[in-house]
């Protein structure tokens, strides 16, 4: 039985989660929020500094190589900062999917800038979306730091293409976005000529795989600081002449959201580890850990919010900062519900 | 990180799996599929013998003792194969899993000599004598009095909760000997054999209308003065470690036997048209997720070896899966519909899906109530303050 972390991961963990602990500060991410939603100087030093940008794309793509458990504890780390970076629509989504569904030379071309951190791509997806020829329609309201992208990967369920955020028929609109450090644009495709992926179905299946697993780190982190930040409080904070942590009405809400998030690691690393060892298990893992994970960090968010009693609401406090990132989570690259209506087809054997 | 077990672990699991799906089709093919621990004990206490006799019976303990000295993984295999053949629970399970590894632990020689022979033949099945009326979650104030007298052990009081006693052959006993002592001051551990005029043993019927759990007796019952486990006072500790033994190895084998419950009622909302409702659907999904999650969170618990550290995935194990358990009871009945709440044509004998409804209600509180677990994942797990304990 080796469910653990190896040495190699280990260190991986404790490099992104020192380099996030430092850098990603409130102050930081606070200024980062009120600009486009990126900390323009955490991006260069992560993608170009500490090495870690690469991975979870193969080496043949010239990424770092190792898999989805390495990236999902970077996930895990940049998330616990809720810090402000593109990380999941440019590293994640839209590089798997270049990685796996590019040709060489299209992964040539692309990752390179991807990895780098020069280039900010944005992931497109709408069911929607239509191609007569090379133009594409259609629209995605929601885009993660669309409005910083230079590219965007474009997917509908069959399709899947590269469009230059400055070309013909593109249309960017950023929007107000209630999580500041991850802001949506609206882009709309109007016979917007796109370059197709070589195999559309790898591409939309390696991006969604590892965008939930990502998503469900970034929450795991999340939602780990949370508790981690609301037990310190808990010690702290003296009424009645004890420790408001002392109190059981108190305690053992702590108690349940530690008994969530231990269970969110096991999604979190299962699924991972599922898809790296392409276990059977994956296709249900996935849909598990984002649903599961997703839950988790909103608990945790609102909990903290909820213990820490009146500070908890104020703008100066980091709180609002989980809850509205974990809000989105929930949300994005399908609801719980939908997550668990897939694994509801797959145990009831309705699966196609 | 990897999820499996290795070839040679897989190996393993082949050759239990062979040997307990060959058994459950041959002699003992009528106590298969049994899940109520009351059920059929005669043929159990032969099975608990054929387990011995080809050393499955206690396999984690060393060769000498009648053992295989199987890793741990071993044992979780064999745990694992056991439910998923549909072998009934085991009714030796506390002198295999607790009696058995406190004696290997903490016993002489010649206690060693005396007992582990016939638990290790599933001759001698033991029962615990933990809690009391006045001694529940606060374990430690246990009032039953033993005095030794003539160099015997003589003791009065109470136990309650004693699982399986009615069957039982072995008993051991926490009681206080150190007259005027508290809480875990005072203890000692003592074995004493069920059959005397001093322990009277009295079901308890539980809300399923069965009776596993009895109240246990002690009227000047006696055992012989070196039927003590460690030293006169060492009670508390000895119970504590006795306590440490239960994890772990036996969890993969009862998530199995959760997985047949499950498979049971996915089978169940199928043919009644419930898994058409959303609602439904939904919950099916999360208790679905809830299981498969217990199962990782087992082995990332088994997989951990560095012991220097808190490991949360055991600490919230209990409460996570007792409260799984309970919800799955609910969904049972929600999945059932009022032909639940009907068992047409028995005294009160309650199938599979209705029952774990009712017992799943013990879950979250023996072995330390939901309460409790919050208390200790929030002081242990989460470094908060003691909670201020009252002077009695």
């Amino acid at each position: 039985m080796e469910f653990v972390f190896t040495e190699e991961q280990a260190m991986i963990g404790e490099t992104a989660r020192a380099f996030f602990a430092e850098n990603a500060t409130s102050e930081r991410t606070r200024k980062a929020m009120a600009a486009d939603g990126i900390d323009r100087d955490l991006w260069t030093a992560f993608c170009q500094e500490l090495g870690l940008s690469g991975i979870g794309i193969p080496e043949s793509a010239g990424g770092a190589g190792l898999g989805l458990v390495e990236l999902a504890i970077i996930a895990e780390a940049a998330g616990a900062q809720v810090a402000a970076l593109p990380m999941l629509g440019s590293l994640v989504l839209s590089a798997q999917a270049i990685a796996a569904g590019g040709s060489a030379e299209q992964q040539a071309a692309r990752l390179p800038g991807l990895l780098s951190g020069e280039v900010v791509a944005g992931y497109v997806h709408d069911a929607g979306i239509t191609a007569d020829g090379a133009g594409l329609s259609g629209s995605a309201g929601f885009v993660a730091h669309g409005g910083s992208a230079q590219l965007f990967v474009v997917t509908s369920n069959t399709g899947a293409w590269l469009v230059p955020a400055d070309g013909p028929g593109v249309t960017v609109t950023p929007l107000t976005s209630m999580d500041q450090t991850r802001p949506y644009a609206r882009v709309t495709l109007a016979d917007a000529p796109g370059e197709p992926l070589a195999d559309p179905a790898a591409a939309i299946a390696a991006a969604h795989r590892a965008g939930f697993v990502a998503v469900a780190a970034e929450a795991l982190g999340g939602a780990q600081a949370a508790l981690d930040r609301t037990v310190a409080y808990a010690r702290e904070r003296v009424q009645f002449g004890r420790p408001i942590g002392s109190f059981q009405a108190y305690k053992h809400r702590l108690a349940d959201l530690m008994i969530e998030i231990e269970q969110a690691r096991s999604a979190v690393y299962w699924a991972a580890c599922a898809v790296d060892e392409g276990s059977d298990e994956a296709a249900l893992a996935v849909h598990a850990a984002k649903s599961f994970a997703a839950d988790t960090f909103f608990l945790c968010a609102g909990n903290m919010i909820q213990l820490h009693g009146g500070i908890g609401f104020t703008w100066e406090h980091d709180a609002h900062l989980s809850f509205k990132r974990a809000r989105a989570i929930q949300s994005m690259l399908g609801n719980g519900e939908w997550h668990r209506e897939q694994v509801a087809t797959m145990i009831l054997g309705e699966a196609a | 990180m990897k999820l499996g077990f290795s070839a040679a672990d897989e190996a393993f699991r082949q050759e239990c799996a062979d040997w307990l799906n060959a058994e459950m089709a041959g002699e003992f093919r009528d106590i298969k599929g049994i899940t109520k621990l009351t059920a059929s004990p005669e043929r159990r206490k032969e099975w608990e013998q054929r387990l011995g006799e080809a050393k499955w019976g206690c396999i984690g303990w060393p060769v000498e003792w009648g053992g295989r000295n199987a890793t741990l993984a071993q044992q979780v295999i064999f745990a694992e194969e056991y439910a998923r053949a549909g072998v009934p629970g085991r009714v030796n399970h506390i002198g295999v899993e607790l009696a058995g590894p406190t004696l290997l632990a903490f016993g002489t020689e010649e206690q060693k000599q005396r007992f582990l022979p016939g638990i290790a033949a599933g001759k001698t099945i033991f029962c615990q004598g933990f809690s009391e009326p006045g001694a529940g979650s606060d374990l430690a104030s246990v009032r039953t009095k033993g005095r030794l007298e003539n160099g015997e052990w003589v003791v009065n009081g109470q136990k309650i909760w004693t699982s399986l006693a009615h069957i039982s052959d072995w008993i051991f006993v926490v009681t206080r000997t150190e007259e005027g002592s508290k809480g875990p001051k005072g203890l000692t551990f003592l074995m004493m054999e069920i059959d005397q005029p001093g322990i009277e043993i009295r079901g308890i019927k539980q809300i399923n209308g069965d009776a596993e759990f009895n109240e246990t007796f002690f009227t000047d019952a006696r055992c012989p003065a070196d039927s003590l486990i460690g030293a006169v006072g060492d009670g508390w500790k000895i119970a504590m470690g006795l306590l440490a033994f239960e994890r772990g190895v036996s969890t993969l084998g009862q998530q199995m036997a959760f997985r047949n419950e499950l498979d049971e009622l996915i089978a169940a909302a199928k043919a009644n048209g419930a898994a058409n409702n959303p609602l439904i659907r939904q919950r099916l999904a999360k208790a679905e997720i809830g299981l498969r999650l217990m199962r990782y969170g087992a082995l990332r618990m088994l997989s951990n070896t560095d012991h220097s550290k808190i490991d949360g995935a055991a600490l919230t194990y209990k409460i996570q899966w007792a409260t799984w358990r309970r919800n799955l009871g609910e969904l049972a009945m929600d999945v059932l519909g009022q032909a639940g709440e009907v068992a047409e044509g028995s005294e009160y004998e309650w199938d599979t899906l209705p029952n774990l409804f009712l017992y799943s209600r013990a879950d979250t509180i023996y072995g330390g109530t939901n309460q409790i677990q919050r208390n200790l994942i929030a002081e242990r797990g989460l470094g908060l303050p003691r909670e201020p304990r009252g002077d009695v």
